[in-house]
């Protein structure tokens, strides 16, 4: 059987620079994709980075992941397994690869999890209709192979992600008609909210979708407004024309695997549904197992990258690794990542961390 | 909108982006010939055709698109050179594929 030090899932963000991180230690390192290129959901990002240089602010996440894998594409103690879908851990240790219908086993003597998340849903009458698509989905159709999701969408969710993605669509000659989000208030950073504001793309809070139309594909939508119980306003009904309904309403941790492995997980709503039970170090109540970024908690790419290099660091460091910049690294990470999560955009984040930690510590997963 | 309509989904031009299209292929769509780029994910090629609709649920018989195109969600299952339950958001074109919309679970080739 095919063995490695450390075995990264997922080679997007978090997983990219936890192998790096890894190597750096002078780990052995397999890293294992079910896309064909390495950066996960980098390489539809076309819009820039905020946050801090050592996390690439101010480049686009299409160029980052390029970057990333750039610093270990060649290295002989790094290898990628890409189009190789993890599907399951068995009782020996070993995972179980799927490659070109084939399925293969490594063992890692250690296993950094990055998997990331997949896109929540939203209940509505229609919305399995062709045409409701995710807001990733859409992102991989424009930003990926250049094709146009509509002519005409409609956004829900006012997030980064809703945000964003209306600018790329703009970007891409896609009308927006509107942009709806429940909540009173936008959610994402005001200079996204701006940038599609400024050409006249009109943002609903306080409104949701009722209703997505058609017979064999999407139609139109019916918009209702939503009253401070987030109940509909009777009679606030108002109809879009449109051929694509684009919902960017959340993520949640694809945390299959983790259950599947054992690890103890819990409900946090804050971090976006259900996710492993940690230490500061990110490894799980399963020894030897580690999770990083979305899987770890839905934040952004940024805190996922440093996250990656804490696990990997710390999964390699575990095995006996050294390195003498070791805790000046681990230093450093921890206080960007607590710069990142600071500020009021970051309550929800620390709310949801603090009570992780604190079931962690219950269970004793946590020291 | 027709489902078949939507022409000029493309991008040609974008302040950002640039398409590197692979080779253009021909495949066949419920026996349809389609073009499309060698190398892209079916739905993309499918899409790119006017062709949103890929499939049906296996009890209502509503119709299905894709949802995540990354293949997470299995809304986009299709029978592909005979195999069932291709999920064509990720599963790349080649030249003269047949791609065919499923009817029910699908049956698996004894040979496969």
């Amino acid at each position: 059987m095919r063995t490695t030090e450390i075995c990264v899932i997922g080679a997007g963000p978090a997983g990219l620079c936890a192998a790096i991180a890894a190597r750096d230690m002078g780990a052995r390192v397999t890293c294992v994709d079910s896309g064909d290129r390495p950066g996960g959901q980098l390489v539809k990002q076309t819009h820039k980075f905020f946050g801090s240089r050592a996390e690439f602010a101010g480049k686009r996440g299409i160029d980052i992941a390029g970057m990333l894998a750039d610093r270990i594409r060649d290295d002989p103690m790094v290898e990628f397994m890409l189009d190789s879908t993890v599907i399951g851990f068995y009782d020996d240790g070993a995972i179980g690869i799927e490659h070109n219908d084939a399925l293969t086993f490594l063992r890692g003597e250690r296993i950094v999890c990055a998997t990331g998340a997949s896109e929540r849903m939203l209940a509505f009458p229609g919305n399995d209709l062709p045409g409701v698509y995710g807001a990733g989905a859409v992102q991989t159709l424009m930003n990926v192979y250049g094709v146009r999701p509509g002519k005409a969408v409609l956004m829900v969710g006012a997030g980064n992600i809703g945000l964003i993605v209306s600018y790329q669509l703009l970007q891409a000659g896609v009308e927006v008609v509107a942009v709806v989000e429940a909540m009173p208030q936008v959610g994402g950073y005001d200079v996204h909210a701006r940038k599609i504001q400024r050409v006249g793309v009109p943002i609903l809070t306080s409104h949701t979708v009722k209703a997505v139309h058609g017979t064999r594909v999407v139609e139109g939508a019916t918009v209702v407004a939503l009253g401070s119980d987030f109940r509909p306003i009777p009679a606030t009904e108002e109809y879009f024309h449109v051929d694509t309904v684009c919902l960017a309403v959340g993520l949640t941790p694809l945390a299959d695997l983790l259950w599947q492995a054992g690890c103890k997980m819990a409900y946090v709503p804050e971090l976006g549904g259900h996710v492993a039970l940690r230490g500061e170090d990110y490894e799980t109540s399963r020894r030897g197992i580690y999770v990083a970024g979305d899987l770890a908690g839905i934040e952004e790419a940024s805190s996922a990258m440093i996250e990656g290099t804490i696990a990997g660091l710390s999964a390699a460091q575990s095995l006996g690794h050294e390195a003498p910049d070791f805790e000046e690294r681990l230093a450093t990470a921890r206080a960007e990542l607590a710069a990142l999560r600071s500020g009021p955009k970051g309550q929800k984040v620390r709310l949801g961390i603090e009570r992780l930690m604190r079931l962690g510590r219950e269970v004793g997963v946590v020291a | 909108m027709a489902e078949a309509a939507m022409t000029g989904a493309r991008i040609t031009v974008h302040p950002i982006l640039e398409f590197k299209e692979g080779r253009k292929v021909r495949f066949t769509f419920d026996g349809q010939v389609l073009e499309g780029y060698e190398g892209e994910p079916i739905a993309a090629a499918l899409h790119a055709a006017g062709v949103r609709v890929l499939g049906e649920s296996p009890k209502l018989k509503r119709p299905r698109g894709f949802f995540c195109a990354i293949g997470n969600c299995s809304s986009c299952l299709m029978t592909v050179d005979g195999r069932p339950n291709v999920r064509v958001c990720t599963e790349k074109l080649r030249e003269g594929m047949r791609v065919e919309t499923q009817a029910g679970k699908g049956v698996l080739l004894a040979n496969d």
